[in-house]
């Protein structure tokens, strides 16, 4: 399960501050009878089957199944969950008052997610496929990491590629009603009449290139343009596509 | 409460596309709220044939996923004020059509609009069922000649026993026929069925007949309904016809062929 967690860059010389977004990968565990001595029984057998992987892990506690459950002492569970050398970083699909007491005894609250409510996007952020995977050249499209997925063909309407913790790059025309997503940057050498989302897991540094723009959309990050709002002139041009604050920039190459 | 009214045909390539836009187009400029909905998962054309395929970001596949909130999916027409689009999804497939995830939409959307067209799929299969499942009103489009005209039979026997008021028991679905493509000449010459063939075979009221139109493909080419070309005569026979719908008794045109004088003839023939 991913979940975003916010984290705070090292404090820099000019004291600036930066935020920045990250995705880790975290661990949940459902919770579904706090005061039972069994489940505590349970996890301890569960951690010796490899006490390395669960030492210091961060996990998200899931109270899905609590919502109509007594109230409890979370306090009291954190506490003994770190005795497990566990360390439960929020909660996730609580109620308001497990939410509450989860704040006070420190911990966070996870929202969306899988297994809980769908979260609703924001007005200008776009996602993509969360149910289900994408299909099409999807199975070829896990590169080992550091590696570029190289697409050779072209990618026609209704094909979706996803170069999942990569950049891509294609040789030949994405025709319109086609879509490429990348974890990293999209260069596409011929035309892309398709939809082109990079960075799709939060990556505003993440570009696209491409040779001849006539885009239906163009997104970095979950910002996106659509073609009625591409400047004209750049239509049919080779073109980068970035993010500057919030604005999709859309630029001539050099 | 809005009305849901499914334009199906069985058959492919006989204008259902065509038909919803120029109905829903129709229907707005007569001061209706309509939405058209583009049920054809992973072969949408609406957004083309309503000239807005420049302004997707969210489709109805998003909305039924709970990807997306319905009014961040609508695209609303630029020409009438009351006319708006739901795109559908090019990289899906039917199977994305759940009946719980299109029911929910078409509920809110009855509480918006006063008229909801689903442009229907071809065949017989998921997305087709699914635009027919929910409907109120159903407009055959039919070409004449006898595989369309079969196959708006297999689909009004599909409206009979399959759809939401077939299975509830409620009022059936109210039919209508639309023949589209008819070719005066070609049918006194023998080559295409007359209306009242297809009529007899058939047997529900007839709607419209639009008559073969050089503007139609034009139209479509160019993302404008055809009803909004007011030079065209497929233009008026729609307009005719979403008059028929609101209850309007109007004659039926372009049923003949056009009466040329030699000259007339002379100019067709060098042409």
């Amino acid at each position: 399960m991913t979940a975003p967690v916010r984290k705070a860059g090292p404090a820099e010389e000019t004291v600036s501050i930066q935020f920045r977004g990250g995705l880790y990968t975290l661990m949940r565990l459902k919770i579904s009878n706090p005061r039972d001595q069994a489940f505590f029984t349970a996890l301890m057998t569960k951690i010796a089957q490899a006490p390395d992987f669960f030492r210091h892990a961060p996990v998200v506690l899931d109270l899905q199944d609590l919502a109509d459950a007594p109230p409890f002492n979370m306090a009291e569970l954190i506490r003994r969950l770190r005795q497990h050398q566990l360390v439960p970083v929020a909660v996730a699909n609580g109620t308001d008052e497990q939410n509450k007491s989860a704040i006070n005894a420190g911990i966070s609250i996870l929202r969306g997610g899988g297994g809980g409510e769908a979260a609703v996007p924001r007005a200008a952020e776009i996602s993509v496929l969360p149910t289900g995977e994408p299909r099409e050249a999807s199975a070829a499209a896990v590169p080992a990491a550091g590696q570029t997925l190289l697409v050779t063909q072209a990618v026609r309407s209704g094909q979706q590629i996803y170069a999942r913790h990569s950049d891509i790059v294609v040789l030949a025309s994405i025709s319109a009603g086609a879509e490429l997503l990348s974890d990293g940057h999209i260069h596409v050498y011929g035309t892309l009449r398709g939809r082109a989302h990079a960075g799709l897991k939060g990556n505003g540094a993440a570009r696209i290139f491409c040779r001849s723009l006539e885009a239906e959309l163009v997104s970095i990050a979950g910002f996106w343009r659509v073609r009625e709002d591409m400047p004209d002139d750049l239509i049919g041009k080779p073109v980068q596509v970035f993010l500057k604050g919030e604005q999709v920039v859309i630029e001539p190459l050099p | 409460m809005g009305k849901v009214i499914v334009m199906t045909s069985g058959k492919g390539g006989v204008g259902k596309t065509t038909t919803s836009a120029a109905f829903s187009a129709g229907l707005a400029s007569r001061g209706h709220k309509t939405v058209v909905i583009d049920f054809d998962v992973g072969l949408r054309n609406l957004d083309l044939i309503m000239g807005c395929e420049r302004r997707v970001v969210f489709d109805f596949v998003h909305v039924i996923n709970g990807d997306a909130r319905l009014n961040q999916a609508l695209i609303r027409d630029k020409r009438l004020e009351h006319l708006y689009i739901l795109p559908t999804s090019q990289t899906r497939d039917k199977d994305a059509l759940t009946r719980e995830g299109v029911e929910r939409v078409l509920t809110e959307l009855r509480e918006q609009f006063e008229y909801i067209i689903c442009d229907s799929p071809a065949g017989i299969e998921r997305g087709a069922l699914m635009a027919l499942y929910f409907a109120d009103e159903a407009i055959i489009v039919t070409n004449p000649e006898v595989s369309s005209v079969r196959d708006s039979d297999r689909i009004l026997g599909v409206l009979q026993s399959r759809s939401r008021r077939a299975e509830e028991g409620l009022d059936p679905v109210r039919e209508h026929l639309l023949l589209s493509r008819y070719d005066p000449e070609r049918v006194e010459r023998g080559e295409m069925m007359k209306v009242d063939d297809v009529l007899e075979i058939l047997a529900i009221p007839l709607l419209g007949v639009i008559p073969e139109s050089r503007s139609v493909l034009k139209a479509s080419n160019v993302g404008t309904p055809v009803i909004l070309d007011p030079q065209s005569a497929a233009g008026d026979a729609y307009r005719d016809a979403v008059g028929r719908f609101l209850g309007e008794s109007l004659p039926f045109r372009f049923m003949r062929p056009e009466r040329r004088g030699l000259f007339q003839r002379f100019l067709r023939r060098s042409a």
